[in-house]
């Protein structure tokens, strides 16, 4: 007989493992990306010869020599260096771990206060329910980057620009998100007979909510959390490259590019081109994981039936590519109190 | 995307509700920027000018305008202010943020409207052509671009269009608008309308050579978008039960692409086109910046940058406005072209 864990896993990996070819090799191969990108982080210094920060190496003698300005790619420096004479190479690694490490972060502050608020706001309904959804809205409908630089400006303040206020800033954005994704699940799940079941046996409301609604409703934060991570790389570029994002010279790509709009005059592109590179290679690895991981879950959303006839069609068609516009994420349209969150393009 | 089974109200009743309900909304908004940019800095006059007065000095200020007033009074203030269509004088800058909108806003109204249309060409003219020709080269490569394009830095792009448009060709600007030898007569401050108006033929030429790159890259950001999902609605649209009616009723291929699946593949698309206007302005902000364009984006960021609350309060309620009367109309054209969203 096999444990209870192992059940448990089998069935996580059940819709996984049912789902079409083209969602699994999406997954697959973002993931994959993903993991050489924080992989390469923590194991570079075990194969690179440069930090992100560093200009100079240090000789045989104890004395210092300087890296080369502006130096082109060249075998010692594989993607040049920089006006400040720092390895684009290895900045480019040790932005991809700062990108992962706020995208962690954000999400982390967006759940935190999005999901409970969203099973409060979804399960008790009433008066605190349309305060709690007018905020929501009027946060969400407000554009994003905008939200996440004035939070920054006024973090700045306070703190020293860093990953957890770069952190903060960027997860206000997607607040909404998981608040609205949540409350509107949870206002299908509370009908459900064994929610109905578990308050009449005498279950506390606390009780109600964490056991039987919170199981059945977390299941479509991973979606949204996968396709936030890939806006999120974006949002902390934007704004490291207006010059909000974490304390320079940390190395960050947004800021980086930033840096490197006064080469580009005199000819220099490797400082322009390759951080770019590296945010478009995270960026569509992710959004990647996100939409395959939409297609392996979709299914079970869709079951429940809150989507119209209109994504019917979606529903019966894995090879269409990309759903992912179209359903969980689009939960605006079950009470009609606004726009879903569905073309909203996830971008900053 | 309408509300599902729900009983069908009235047009009018959904109207009307609408309109009702963004009245709340735009009041949590002018709170949350007022509780944000006016209650929680503080002494907006030392942030901003602490280091350049001496504290009579700044205490003085304070008084005169009214930052030492109870919070309730500033905030009647400030909603009365926003009625009457004053949204206070900047810490930084000799005119009333309204002056300072005046003068930007048709710089950036400028730059995305331009890169509206290419949003819409490019998105639009791709996205249907690659549903109808799906799981073709031409479909992979428009897909490829959606997604490549979706995960591009704005900025990222137009420091590449500069280096090689510019500086490599030299086809283009690196950037700003014109320069005021050149700009036309100033009717409307958008330069492209003016020297129309004014048959201004070589500064028509030269506010296009400006706009043409800074707003195809923003334009083409956002095209991305449309690219994904006009294609998607396009392939649901072309699988629905009307359009398989159509070929049976005998209706020719044509006919069935243009008249029925086209037209209906777009209803979602107004949608996106009015969603996409906040991830606009943020385009903006962040296009303004590389190109030096002197719009609303560049006027906020200077203002960020001075630390001057009042004028980024002013602003940013600016947008707040903007923002709630897009959504508010977005809604409404909604509930006109789609029978089943209602109330």
């Amino acid at each position: 007989m096999p444990s209870p864990l192992r059940l448990r896993l089998q069935h996580a990996v059940r819709p996984f493992r049912s789902a079409s070819r083209t969602a699994r090799v999406l997954v697959t191969v973002g993931l994959l990306i993903t993991i050489v990108f924080g992989v390469a982080a923590f194991l570079a210094p075990t194969f690179y010869r440069y930090d992100g920060e560093q200009y100079r190496v240090e000789q045989p003698d104890g004395s210092f020599e300087q890296l080369p300005r502006l130096a082109p790619p060249s075998a010692e420096h594989p993607l040049g260096t920089t006006r400040d004479r720092y390895d684009v190479l290895a900045r480019i690694i040790d932005g991809g771990r700062l990108a992962l490490a706020v995208v962690l972060f954000s999400t982390l502050i967006a759940m935190l206060i999005g999901v409970p608020l969203g099973l409060l706001s979804g399960y008790r309904g009433g008066k605190l329910d349309r305060v709690l959804v007018t905020v929501m809205d009027a946060v969400y409908v407000f554009p994003p980057l905008l939200l996440a630089i004035i939070v920054a400006f006024l973090l700045q303040a306070y703190f020293a620009p860093g990953v957890p206020s770069a952190a903060a800033a960027v997860g206000v954005v997607y607040i909404p998100q998981y608040f609205r994704v949540v409350r509107n699940h949870t206002l299908s799940v509370k009908q459900e007979p064994y929610v109905e079941a578990a308050r009449s046996l005498g279950a506390k409301e606390r009780t109600v909510i964490s056991r039987y609604v919170l199981f059945n409703v977390i299941q479509s934060v991973p979606v949204i959390f996968t396709l936030n991570a890939a806006d999120a790389v974006l949002t902390l570029a934007s704004l490291g490259f207006l010059g909000y994002g974490v304390q320079p010279p940390t190395p960050e790509w947004g800021y980086d590019i930033s840096q490197a709009i006064i080469d580009i005059t005199s000819g220099v592109w490797w400082t322009a081109l390759w951080p770019g590179v590296a945010i478009v290679t995270l960026v569509t690895a992710l959004t990647l994981v996100g939409e395959g991981l939409n297609d392996v879950i979709n299914p079970l959303l869709r079951a429940r039936g809150a989507a119209g006839a209109k994504l019917d069609a979606a529903a019966d068609g894995e090879d269409l590519g990309e759903p992912a516009n179209v359903d969980p994420l689009s939960p605006g349209t079950e009470d009609g109190s606004g726009p879903g969150l569905a073309g909203r393009g996830f971008r900053s | 995307m309408s509300g599902g089974g729900s009983s069908g109200g009235s047009l009018r009743r959904y109207l009307l509700t609408r309109v009702a309900l963004t009245l709340p909304m735009l009041l949590i908004l002018l709170t949350l920027v007022f509780l944000l940019l006016r209650v929680a800095p503080g002494d907006p006059i030392r942030a901003t000018l602490g280091d350049r007065l001496s504290t009579e000095e700044i205490e003085a200020r304070s008084e005169a305008l009214g930052f030492n007033d109870p919070i309730l009074v500033q905030y009647g203030r400030y909603l009365g202010g926003v009625l009457t269509g004053d949204l206070g004088n900047p810490l930084t800058d000799r005119r009333t943020t309204l002056g300072v909108i005046a003068d930007t806003f048709p710089a950036t109204l400028e730059l995305t409207l331009f890169a509206m249309m290419v949003a819409i060409g490019v998105g639009v003219l791709v996205g249907a052509v690659s549903g109808r020709l799906r799981d073709t080269p031409f479909d992979v490569g428009g897909r490829l671009f959606g997604v490549l394009i979706y995960a591009a830095p704005i900025f990222w792009l137009g420091v590449l269009a500069q280096l090689v448009f510019s500086l490599r060709l030299g086809w283009f600007p690196t950037g700003s608008r014109m320069t005021g030898f050149d700009a036309p007569r100033d009717i409307t401050g958008l330069y492209v309308l003016d020297s129309i108006l004014t048959l201004d033929g070589s500064a028509l030429l030269a506010s296009l050579h400006h706009l043409v790159l800074p707003g195809t890259t923003l334009g083409l950001v956002i095209g991305g978008i449309f690219v994904r999902l006009v294609r998607v609605n396009m392939l649901q649209t072309l699988r629905s039960d009307y359009v398989e009616a159509a070929h049976a009723r005998g209706i020719g291929e044509r006919s069935v692409l243009f008249r029925h699946a086209f037209k209906n593949a777009l209803v979602p698309v107004v949608t996106i086109i009015g969603l996409q206007f906040a991830l606009l302005l943020g385009g903006a902000i962040l296009t303004e910046r590389v190109f030096s364009w002197p719009g609303m984006g560049t006027a906020i960021l200077r203002f960020l940058e001075a630390r001057d609350y009042v004028g980024v309060q002013g602003i940013v309620t600016f947008f707040a406005l903007v923002v709630v009367i897009v959504s508010l109309l977005i809604d409404l054209v909604n509930g006109l072209v789609d029978p089943r969203i209602r109330y």
